[in-house]
């Protein structure tokens, strides 16, 4: 613990900052019911109306509070990116290990099952498999996760490649090891600094990717507040100069660069990598 | 402090001159002095020798006579006056200006130092180009008798070829002709022969100190292999920890050392295994016949090697890089299944591949690699990492195996609080002793060392050479060692197996091997052991010319 003030003490401003961002969004995500003053879906008041003592943000285009949906929709859209995240990293690294660990005809065939997944550009397969599966949350976050997996085991396969020719992988098969006890004893823990930052890089796009499936209607549903769809339903107030529509907007934006300051002071300090090389 | 009595004392006027170095390396965000005052002088025309293991200072200070720190160092104190200029406060426009044309650089690996996608002339034609001394085909002409007077062959057309097309001693040269391309006052070469075999490194001596004597070129010469140095240098100079041992002429610091750790360093090479007696009757612990086996299915590596092991013994391979001695080890370990052949293990044949063998086979023969850093897993800690196989081939678990743990770090001579330290809170040698730590708790019959020592420095080569023999003796275990290092061979072996080129030339007891007749190519190898002796290997030299005048073959290295 006093390891990680220390540590923190030691990290730039910019990286403090991120980390601010993230801390205060988990924050209100997690206790968004208790600091809202009225419920998720809830209509409390007329259509657009403009920031009042009564509607710190305004209302919406339903008359629902907007600082409300704000809190929910941190809750929401993090919450699923970070799920979904997840669940690409487990899936994609899982492969990835095996891939470079087993070689051969195995490492040949996912390879080859994620050179076509990559080859179709994201967002249109992501609403092709969408329109199949359906639009519910368990639906989006499995589309999203398994499309991202793909880059994920292409990092995970290139990072490994480097840790499986190391003599100590060759000692542990020479020893008779298990495929499972090489991959998550040996490879894996190796194999670890890029794909925890890769991680932190993936989040924003997945979240990105989310709420841009949000915006165009096919992520998650109405009445569930979430800031990509925010964006869309308040859309019409742009054109009148207004700037409750940006809120949201900027939510995801300010979230984005924080996670990558974070980000970026991470891989600076695991990898070694320093200004003056 | 210029103690130039002795060869090589009437050189020119003072070249460069650094008193009082001191030198900062930068470690978890602070500052550690690395080099602690030393004070460095070097005539013109003078090869100033600098030996040490690794982390004395020796190419700290190399690299500070050009005036520069590497990244992560910085010249804390000091002066480096080099032909009457003070580097350390001189711009960086003017030491850019230095560099290449009278100061100039050759680095241990010459293949990481070229460029793999520009030809060697064009390479070397780019300092004096860049510098304005020469015009292109000026250089080029240059480079083409420059290559000739290094005996690099056809030196004509040589010079055409792409890094990847030569040898690892003909780069070595051409990184050397490299260097002399503007005529340098200085080169400093840091380690240019460590990577190569003996036969090859040789020639490359030669050629280099054939150049800076023609040249009337001063040098600083960076090794850890003081018999290296004494061919090479007129003058020593030794380093420990950054500070100066001990300087002086080279054959003064060879015939008379003044220190304990010089004397240290002079014998390292003399331990001598006692010779056991004749085993030949018994049954054979390992019995590898008619090898044949190579990658692909092409090129075979190895032709019809046959190798014997017998308990208690210690069976080495020697040969150059590319004879094939690593490949034997990995058809031995079932690594690379060969096409032809058998592996016969205590009287029983063993399965091709490591992956149909039964985990008490693996458990019988261990292996130990050349790289500790990367045969240990560096997330892993040393209880974990010998407790490993004590756990999943004998099934030793909890206090017993924790029991086991202390006796095996008892015998590499390791304190049990080591067992809570990661690989990288260790020096290389008790690196090395937790990989022979991690083979022993398999409790095998054989062990495979595969170049054990040639990662170290010598002095702890020389340790890990006895903690072997001794661990020998109390548990009897066999060992194949497989090294290119003769020394090494000399000091453990009871028999010795010779190969060249996928083949074994000659094979024996360690002390028939080493007496001639020899093979023509046992006898090359034999001969290109530098020996601690200035003249070593100008005699050397002077006989294999005369040989050739007189008519006589001789064999040829793998590298021309």
């Amino acid at each position: 613990m006093v390891e990680f003030w220390k540590l923190l003490k030691s990290a730039p401003f910019t990286a403090k900052l991120g980390l601010l961002i993230i801390v205060i969004n988990i924050f209100v995500g997690v206790l968004a019911p208790v600091i809202s003053p009225y419920g998720e879906t809830e209509i409390v008041g007329a259509e657009y109306e403009p920031p009042s003592e009564q509607f710190w943000l305004g209302t919406d285009n339903l008359g629902r509070d907007m600082f409300t949906r704000m809190n929910y929709g941190a809750r929401n859209t993090i919450g699923i990116a970070f799920i979904t995240t997840a669940l690409a990293f487990f899936i994609g690294s899982v492969m990835g290990l095996m891939a470079s660990t087993l070689g051969g005809w195995v490492d040949q065939l996912l390879s080859r099952i994620v050179d076509v997944i990559l080859s179709i550009p994201t967002l249109i397969f992501a609403l092709l498999l969408l329109t199949i599966v359906g639009t519910t949350i368990p639906g989006v976050i499995g589309v999203i996760a398994i499309l991202y997996s793909a880059p994920v085991f292409r990092l995970a396969r290139a990072v490994s490649m480097n840790v499986v020719v190391l003599d100590f992988v060759e000692v542990a098969r020479l020893r008779g090891e298990g495929l499972w006890w090489i991959i998550i004893r040996e490879v894996l823990p190796n194999s670890m600094p890029p794909l925890v930052a890769e991680f932190g890089l993936r989040f924003c796009f997945v979240f990105l990717l989310i709420s841009a499936l949000s915006f165009l209607g096919l992520g998650i549903q109405p009445p569930t507040a979430d800031w990509g769809s925010m964006v869309r339903d308040n859309a019409t107030l742009i054109t009148y100069g207004e700037f409750t529509p940006l809120l949201p907007a900027a939510a995801i934006a300010v979230l984005t660069v924080g996670v990558n300051f974070v980000v970026d002071w991470f891989l600076y300090k695991t990898s070694g990598l320093r200004d003056d090389h | 402090m210029i103690t130039n009595n002795g060869n090589g004392s009437e050189k020119g006027d003072v070249l460069l001159e650094m008193r009082g170095l001191r030198i900062e390396g930068q470690s978890d965000e602070q500052w550690h002095e690395i080099v602690h005052g030393v004070d460095v002088t070097l005539r013109r025309g003078e090869v100033l020798g600098l030996i040490g293991e690794s982390g004395a200072g020796k190419s700290t200070i190399g690299i500070a006579a050009m005036g520069y720190a590497r990244p992560g160092c910085r010249i804390s104190g000091g002066t480096i006056k080099f032909d009457g200029m003070e580097l350390t406060t001189a711009d960086e426009g003017v030491k850019r200006k230095l560099r290449g044309s009278r100061i100039a650089y050759v680095a241990q690996s010459a293949a990481a130092s070229f460029n793999p996608a520009h030809r060697l002339i064009d390479q070397y034609s780019e300092t004096p180009i860049q510098h304005g001394i020469m015009s292109k085909s000026q250089a080029e002409s240059e480079a083409k008798e420059l290559f000739g007077r290094l005996k690099l062959p056809d030196p004509d057309t040589i010079g055409y070829r792409y890094p990847h097309q030569v040898s690892g001693g003909q780069l070595q040269r051409a990184m050397t002709a490299m260097a002399m391309s503007c005529k340098p006052d200085l080169i400093i070469f840091d380690e240019p022969t460590t990577a190569l075999d003996v036969t090859t490194q040789i020639e490359v001596l030669a050629a280099m100190k054939k150049v800076v004597h023609e040249f009337n070129t001063a040098a600083i010469y960076i090794t850890h292999d003081l018999a290296v140095v004494a061919q090479m240098s007129d003058r020593i100079m030794v380093l420990r920890y950054g500070d100066v041992v001990e300087e002086g002429s080279a054959r003064q610091m060879i015939s008379e050392p003044q220190q304990e750790y010089t004397r240290d360093l002079l014998e390292v090479r003399s331990y001598r295994k006692p010779e056991a007696e004749d085993t030949s009757g018994d049954r054979p612990l390992l019995e590898v016949s008619d090898v044949t086996a190579g990658y692909g299915n092409k090129v075979m590596i190895l032709k019809d090697v046959g190798v014997t092991i017998h308990r208690q013994r210690t069976v080495s391979v020697v040969g150059e890089s590319g004879s094939g001695k690593s490949t034997l080890a990995r058809v031995i370990t079932g690594l690379l299944p060969p096409v032809k052949g058998s592996t016969i293990y205590d009287g029983e044949e063993w399965p091709r591949s490591f992956k149909e063998r039964s985990r008490d086979q693996l458990r019988r023969l261990q292996m130990i690699y050349q790289m500790p850093d990367v045969a240990l897993n560096p997330k892993q800690k040393i209880r974990e990492i010998i407790g490993r196989p004590l756990s999943f081939y004998l099934g030793i678990t909890g206090s017993a195996r924790e029991q086991r743990l202390k006796e095996l770090l008892e015998m590499i001579e390791l304190p049990h609080s080591f067992a809570d330290r990661l690989p990288s809170e260790l020096s290389g040698g008790q690196k090395q002793r937790i990989c022979i730590a991690r083979a022993l708790a398999a409790e095998p019959e054989l062990i495979i060392c595969d170049e054990v020592t040639s990662a170290l420095d010598q002095l702890v080569a020389e340790e890990i050479l006895k903690l072997l023999q001794r661990l020998q003796d109390t548990l009897h275990v066999s060992y194949l060692f497989i090294t290119h290092d003769l020394a090494t061979v000399r000091a453990i072996s009871d028999e010795v197996v010779v190969m060249l080129q996928g083949r074994v030339v000659e094979q024996g007891r360690t002390r028939e091997i080493f007496k001639p007749p020899h093979h023509e190519y046992t006898d090359l190898l034999l001969s290109s052991v530098p020996e601690m002796d200035p003249d070593w290997l100008d005699n050397l030299l002077a006989e294999r010319q005369a040989r050739i005048a007189r008519g006589e073959k001789l064999a040829q290295t793998a590298d021309n």
